[in-house]
């Protein structure tokens, strides 16, 4: 099974987005598998390492308080840029101290932080697994240290490590 | 859109504020990118269109094709997923190049780089 099917949940994902793209029936489902099979042992070739998902169950969870905040964040976003610099308003770097360490769950990590208006990535050290974030709107530094740490990566965590 | 006369309602309500809050959060992005100072500060205003700029007109179109074609039309999400997945990418190498930037020039307004003094260890 393991040599078959070496990456079976890109496998699936290829299997999803195949039939997304052209239709749900029988015939696309068996076209698809064939071409997410070879993809993904072709992806043998490039990725050795592979992420294990510990909990998959929280992913959903992890998506939705994700799409929940980024729509918050929108509207904060949108509000300071329309009022302008009338104001008055701090922006500024913070700096996290990471425990997560797998690779896959900082990605994850990286997606979130960037799609986030007001958070933007800057600089992850994998050293001292310290990440530079830059926040548009910084009132309290602790307050995102905290965010980031028990918000996403707790649970980046739980999924990944 | 010649079928756009068989939308219920409640669809074209919806699909039209969905199209309009999505543009219009592009838009404020837009402008965003013109009004901030800095560099850092620019960087945050364009994931507005990133974000649900995109997502609420991915959400429209899902909506309008699946009530029109009375089946769920779905394929949308991924330009979602695709969006969010590469955003990071070009964001992440314009920050570190801006604050490779300002660090060589000297600039106060951005963290000293802790690793200055040992490069080896990058």
């Amino acid at each position: 099974m393991r040599r078959i099917l070496p990456y079976p949940v890109l496998t699936a994902s290829l299997v999803i987005v195949w039939m997304l793209l052209n239709a749900f029936s029988l015939g696309h489902f068996l076209l698809g598998l064939v071409v997410a099979v070879g993809a993904s042992r072709a992806m043998m070739q490039l990725e050795p390492s592979k992420p294990r998902l510990r909990r998959w169950q929280l992913i959903p969870w992890l998506c939705g308080i994700v799409l929940l905040d980024i729509a918050r964040s929108n509207i904060a976003v949108a509000t300071i840029i329309l009022r302008g610099d009338r104001q008055a308003r701090r922006a500024g770097f913070v700096s996290i101290p990471l425990d997560l360490r797998d690779r896959t769950g900082l990605a994850v990590l990286a997606c979130i932080v960037t799609s986030t208006p007001g958070t933007a990535w800057v600089e992850y050290d994998s050293a001292s697994g310290v990440l530079l974030i830059h926040v548009l709107d910084l009132v309290d530094e602790q307050e995102w240290v905290d965010l980031i740490k028990t918000r996403y990566e707790a649970t980046l965590r739980e999924i990944f490590e | 859109m010649s079928h756009a006369e068989n939308l219920p309602a409640w669809a074209a309500l919806l699909v039209a504020f969905l199209v309009l809050a999505g543009a219009g959060l592009t838009l404020i992005g837009a402008i965003g990118t013109l009004r901030f100072r800095s560099f850092f500060e620019r960087v945050h205003a364009p994931t507005l269109g990133t974000s649900w700029g995109t997502g609420a007109i991915v959400v429209a179109s899902m909506i309008l094709f699946s009530v029109l074609g009375s089946r769920p039309v779905l394929h949308e999400v991924l330009i979602g997923v695709f969006i969010s997945v590469t955003t990071p990418v070009t964001l992440m190498l314009l920050a570190r190049a801006a604050l490779y930037r300002d660090r060589s020039e000297g600039s106060s307004d951005v963290p000293p780089d802790h690793l200055a003094d040992k490069p080896d260890e990058r």
